[in-house]
């Protein structure tokens, strides 16, 4: 059972880790994969694959609403798997633990309900430009509803927030602050604590976008003092199509349901409808109750590592690859902040990302190219698009050597 | 397993570095852009039709290698051409780039253009092969919508 996992003393060695995930001793275009697209999605263990093995094979059934064994079964498992996403985010109660497809849909259940419930013209909603898209048009859309106003926090050279901007832009119409824990396109680390404490002192609540947080390094919701917190399941070892958007129980509370459906009402007639409480509540149709319990199994795969383990282990890939990439003749590191997560985004001189990508791919090397869903990040750093390698804590300093023989192999290609 | 020397000819490397008819045709009797969402590519296009003929074409844009090697090798393959003449090679370049790794391009018919065909050993890149031509048919026969890959 994953939960002796736990129990068990953390693992701290790379080799060890590796062999957990299986797609990772495999090979692309010939050659040993070397799998630096980690922002774009993580690859998953095999204690993860064999619990969705396990639900389909031993308990597959509808929940929350059979009287028989194999639905109380299921129903016992996807809310373990509840207890489990509430302690890794460290929420204080699992009902504000609501299970959606990933990051994005747990923006736009908060914005869609926002923009019914709470916006009015001319309220103020704060985004900043280093947003991934899907924190940046779900709010678009709200204020096309609503009549409300998109104020954006402006960001340095290096890729990091104005915060005294940052400041001034609160006022008395901000109604919600929605910003990134981590900067897919330019691994910056934004400071989401005291952003929230500047927030929370204009009365404001604050969203963050944590899809690249996890699994890097340890979240405390109650810390953070996040108001609403959305991960995507796919991004820390779990299934695609599940993830979680966490909110504060009273600010849940008082929003609307996002959609209607079973399993989130409470009792239906023609003249009144009476919803469910939370989680329920956000909850509509059966869920993705596999892709729950699989990312509950990938909470337990990351609680069996040691959390300091995976950032020294991920910190000391940054800093080499930054130093091995920063030496080779002609190629320039986008986003330099001083608090980075292990995503490093490069330019080189007269070679387009997309050339680049395709190259190292020829190496059996992963790599993501483009704009990457942050094209106002391209914009404001005049770039029209970046080659992006990202680490896991199963990526090896090997690895990165691998990459930078392959930028050197673009160079020689290009002449 | 798929030859980069053959995706990035020589001939595609030097109309990267130095597109030929890279500039604005301020008085075009057609223009079209075009982009590649999912990479950035993009290109304007510039076309001067005397009656059915290719009199000037002229591109500007940005993006990966083989877009903007496309879009110089394309204007200066199509320049005097008639609109039939040109599109009949964009059935032959596309028939080169869609036709898979073991198919025979038809180096007769495509001239210089056949410097594209490594593309056909990276089926990722097509679009970026394609790009420059879709935005041409847009130009002589399009509704002045904006091309798009995706």
């Amino acid at each position: 059972m994953s939960t002796q996992l736990v129990s068990a003393r953390p693992v701290r060695d790379v080799a060890t880790v590796r062999r957990d995930f299986p797609v990772l001793s495999g090979t692309a275009n010939g050659k040993p994969l070397v799998y630096l697209d980690n922002a774009a999605t993580s690859q998953k263990p095999r204690q993860v694959i064999e619990a969705l093995t396990r639900f389909y094979t031993e308990e597959n059934a509808n929940i929350h609403r059979g009287v028989h064994e194999l639905s109380q079964r299921a129903t016992l498992a996807y809310e373990r798997a509840r207890a489990k996403l509430q302690r890794f985010l460290n929420a204080a109660d699992p009902h504000e633990i609501v299970f959606v497809r990933g990051a994005t849909e747990a923006i736009n259940l908060v914005a869609m309900t926002m923009a019914r419930a709470r916006f009015r013209r001319d309220d103020e909603v704060i985004v900043s430009t280093m947003e991934h898209h899907s924190n940046i048009v779900p709010w678009q859309i709200a204020c096309e509803i609503s009549g409300a106003r998109l104020r954006v926090i402006p960001m340095s050279d290096a890729g990091e927030l104005d915060l005294e901007a940052y400041v001034s832009l609160l006022n008395d119409r901000t109604r919600l602050v929605a910003v990134t824990h981590v900067s897919n396109s330019l691994g910056t680390i934004n400071p989401v604590k005291e952003m929230a404490r500047l927030a929370h002192d204009a009365g404001v609540p604050v969203l963050v976008d944590g899809a690249q947080a996890a699994p890097h390094g340890v979240i405390d919701v109650q810390d953070l003092g996040a108001d609403f917190y959305a991960i995507s399941g796919h991004k820390m070892f779990g299934p695609t199509g599940i993830g979680v958007l966490y909110g504060r129980a009273d600010l849940l509370d008082a929003l609307p349901p996002y959609q209607g459906g079973g399993e989130m009402i409470r009792s239906v007639t023609f003249e009144k409808t009476v919803y469910a409480p939370l989680p329920a509540k956000f909850e509509a149709g059966t869920p993705h109750i596999a892709g729950a319990i699989g990312l509950g199994a990938a909470v337990d795969y990351i609680r069996h590592l040691s959390w300091e383990w995976i950032h020294e282990h991920e910190h000391g890939l940054l800093e080499y690859a930054t130093s091995a990439l920063t030496a080779v003749q002609g190629l320039r590191i986008v986003g330099t902040a001083r608090e980075k997560a292990a995503v490093i985004s490069f330019v080189m001189d007269g070679i387009h990302a997309h050339d680049v990508g395709t190259i190292l791919d020829q190496e059996g090397i992963a790599i993501r190219t483009g704009h990457h869903c942050t094209q106002p990040v391209m914009d404001r750093l005049g770039v029209p698009a970046t080659a992006r390698a990202s680490f896991a804590c199963y990526n090896t300093r090997e690895e990165v050597d691998a990459l930078v023989r392959g930028v050197e192999k673009v160079r020689e290609v290009f002449g | 397993m798929a030859d980069l020397r053959e995706l990035y000819q020589q001939v595609v490397l030097d109309h990267n570095r130095s597109p030929r008819n890279f500039r604005e045709i301020p008085d075009a009797t057609s223009t079209a852009e075009g982009t590649n969402p999912l990479c950035g590519d993009q290109i304007t296009l510039y076309v001067t039709l005397d009656g059915d003929v290719i009199r000037d074409i002229a591109f500007q844009g940005s993006g990966c290698a083989i877009s903007q090697a496309s879009a110089s090798l394309m204007t200066a393959a199509v320049k005097g051409m008639r609109k039939e003449e040109a599109e009949s090679l964009f059935r032959a370049f596309h028939a080169m780039v869609t036709g898979g790794p073991d198919s025979q391009p038809d180096t007769r018919a495509l001239g210089k253009l056949a410097a594209l065909s490594g593309v056909r050993q990276f089926p990722a890149r097509v679009k970026c092969a394609n790009l420059a031509w879709h935005t041409l048919h847009e130009a002589l026969h399009g509704s002045g919508e904006p091309v798009s890959t995706e």
